[in-house]
């Protein structure tokens, strides 16, 4: 009786000595602000309330714009890593939401469209966190226009990360020939997952419930 | 070279097999002997090892038996103690309650008889004396009268004062007996007071009597349990069973509480000790909840034992009563610190639940204003109070616990018995199986050359047939010679 006592108490101590991975979350949300997408953000101000939602103590959020060059701190418009209390979590999601809200009143249309940049800039960010878990939202068409100059021709470093696309809408030409949007969902995939990430397309936003399922 | 170019010794597939055939009767039948003995060695062998088996756990379960008979009847004979010690100082406390005050009792009693007595006394009746001139009278009643009015106007005097003596009298008795019942009537609330008083002895000797009577009655199971009969074990043994069913429902109710009490405080430990630390894979906030609900089940225990309602821990049971006491009042105090901070944690929890509710509204586009209601005071208040009481009920586990853990070591006991004596059996079965397959064995070996053996055997009966006839000859030449 006495041994298993010892052995229950020396496991109890090494468990609690072991560095255990962690468990938070850290999640990265890319709004796409170019032309008419500008439009769907109402629907992305939604998965931003989801999100924060299901969002909890210790984890870690951030709400960028995808513009011209993302790959930039001051595309972020809003970010947060809650705190270990309950309580402050809450208000720090109100403050939060407030941000976002606002900036959704007088978001105004970017001329190109830099997605690369700003999953560079997610991986930065999600990188120096280091949360246990790292998931990137690109709540965008996915159509990159780059500006002319701007290099973006790389591998991503996405080892680790989860990809989600959100609202990945069809432009006139793609309703022209499916074969573009189908393309451009491809490419993308492929990308994400070369770069050692994971892929996934969610276009149904009433069904919410999965974004951040493993 | 294939098998089959193995097996066809001829060209025939079916002489090259008839010529296995023979080839592996002959061989079966020339190793039957090594066959039969081997088959014998390995099945008795094996046969032998599980009655040993057998055997060797027989005994143990004997011994087992012998260990649990013994902890059932030392089990049942403190539990006895306990009851008849606890019947002793019933008796001591009626004792003392009801005849303490006895002498005093009894002097009542010896004042209220020795005033009836003199009451009594009182109330004698006492024959008037005869008056001293009544002799006188009846000299003078026989003076003749002979017409002479002198003796006439006495005679008439004479019976006036003697009408009137015969009055005073008569009222003197009448006095002397209200008097007399007046001391009969001053005696009756003496007789009820002593009545009364003798209805409480009579009441107090009657519950000393029955009590006498269980002392006997668990006096004489005492007895039993003392000789060891086995009348005692099984009465113990299945008083133990119940007890194990009764006391394993009660500690799932406790189990049930505690685990409300948990949800109840879990939540707002992550304030105390954040949300998001673990210790060897639990949340830090859940282990905290735990281990205030243990330390109060703890110091529950403690309560119970120093209040020498359970015996659990012998050192605090011997403990001297003024440490004892002590303990009492630390461990209560502690107990009511912990409700308090229970109470904090249910109500800090009600605020939490309404701050997370008002910013999923707010989320999810409400007004995010903070919930309220005319009837939001009574869930708080209710989970206030829950938090408060429940470290109080759970002090009560220690009873069942108690239980639990005696009637366990007996249960157990039980069923290890039974465990052993089924494998016992499960050997004995076993060991018999092997025996006889070995004669199977045997059977079947010989079925399979049984055309040898029986050539065998014909040969055998020729060969004893002519040996026979050889001895008939031999005898029948002696004979004849």
């Amino acid at each position: 009786m006495n041994r298993l006592l010892i052995a229950f108490s020396l496991v109890l101590v090494l468990g609690g000595c072991e560095q255990s991975a962690p468990r938070n979350v850290g999640a990265y949300l890319l709004l796409d602000t170019s032309g008419t997408y500008s439009e769907q953000l109402d629907k992305a101000a939604n998965v931003i309330t989801y999100t924060l939602s299901e969002l909890g103590p210790s984890d870690s959020f951030a709400v960028a714009r995808i513009d011209t060059g993302s790959f930039s701190e001051k595309d972020i418009i809003a970010k947060v890593t809650f705190d270990d209390r309950p309580s402050t979590v809450n208000s720090q999601k109100r403050q939060f939401n407030e941000r976002v809200q606002r900036y959704v009143k007088v978001v105004r249309p970017a001329a190109n469209t830099d997605i690369t940049g700003g999953l560079l800039q997610a991986i930065e960010y999600l990188d120096e966190k280091a949360p246990g878990r790292k998931v990137i939202f690109i709540f965008s068409d996915l159509k990159e226009d780059l500006l002319e100059g701007y290099v973006r021709d790389l591998d991503l470093p996405l080892d680790g990360f989860e990809v989600v696309a959100l609202n990945v809408t069809k432009l006139r030409t793609d309703n022209i020939d499916p074969r573009e949007y189908l393309g451009r969902l491809e490419e993308w995939r492929a990308r994400v997952e070369a770069g050692g990430g994971s892929w996934r397309v969610i276009n149904d936003l009433d069904r919410l419930e999965n974004l951040l399922e493993s | 070279m294939s098998v089959n170019e193995l097996f066809m010794i001829t060209p025939s597939p079916v002489l090259s097999g008839l010529i296995w055939l023979v080839l592996a009767i002959a061989t079966l039948y020339l190793a039957r002997d090594t066959a039969h003995k081997a088959i014998h060695v390995v099945t008795h062998g094996l046969h032998n090892a599980l009655r040993i088996g057998a055997r060797g756990l027989n005994r143990v379960q004997g011994r087992l038996s012998e260990r649990n008979r013994e902890v059932l009847l030392a089990a049942g004979r403190e539990a006895k103690e306990r009851i008849i010690e606890r019947e002793f100082d019933r008796v001591g406390d009626a004792v003392q309650k009801d005849l303490a005050g006895y002498p005093a009792l009894s002097r009542d009693l010896d004042e209220a008889i020795t005033r009836i007595d003199e009451d009594h006394q009182q109330a004698v009746e006492v024959p008037p004396d005869p008056p001293g001139w009544v002799k006188a009278v009846e000299a003078v009643a026989k003076i003749e009268d002979r017409g002479d009015p002198m003796v006439s106007n006495i005679l008439g005097e004479i019976h006036k004062s003697l009408l009137k003596a015969h009055k005073q009298a008569l009222e003197q008795y009448r006095l002397v007996s209200h008097e007399r019942h007046e001391h009969l009537r001053s005696m009756m609330p003496q007789w009820r007071s002593i009545k009364k008083t003798l209805g409480t002895v009579n009441k107090a000797v009657d519950s000393l009597l029955q009590r006498s009577r269980a002392i006997d009655r668990h006096m004489q199971d005492y007895e039993e349990i003392v000789k060891g009969t086995d009348r005692a074990v099984q009465l113990l043994s299945s008083s133990s069973l119940v007890q194990l069913f009764v006391s394993a429902l009660v500690l799932a109710v406790a189990v049930g509480g505690a685990a409300i009490n948990f949800t109840l405080i879990a939540r707002p430990m992550a304030e105390m000790v954040g949300g998001t630390s673990f210790i060897a894979g639990f949340r830090t906030a859940d282990i905290a909840a735990l281990v205030i609900i243990m330390v109060e089940i703890s110091m529950g225990l403690f309560l119970m034992e120093s209040l020498r309602i359970t015996r659990l821990f012998p050192v605090i049971g011997a403990l001297p009563d003024k440490v004892r006491v002590r303990m009492i009042w630390i461990t209560l105090f502690i107990l009511t610190l912990l409700a308090s901070v229970e109470a904090g944690l249910a109500y800090m929890r009600e605020l939490l639940l309404q701050d997370e509710l008002a910013t999923s509204a707010l989320l999810r586009g409400g007004d995010g204003g903070v919930l309220t209601g005319s009837h939001l005071w009574i869930t708080t208040a209710a989970q206030m109070g829950m938090g408060f009481i429940l470290p109080f009920a759970l002090v009560f586990v220690a009873i069942p616990l108690e239980t639990f853990v005696h009637s366990l070591r007996t249960a157990l006991g039980v069923l290890g018995i039974a465990l052993v004596r089924a494998l016992a059996l499960a050997m004995r079965v076993l060991g018999n199986l092997f025996h006889h397959t070995g004669l199977l064995l045997q059977r079947g070996y010989d079925l399979l050359i049984f055309m040898p053996l029986w050539m065998e055997e014909r040969m055998e009966r020729k060969a004893r047939r002519s040996t026979d006839a050889e001895s008939d000859t031999d005898d029948f030449g002696e004979v004849a010679s």
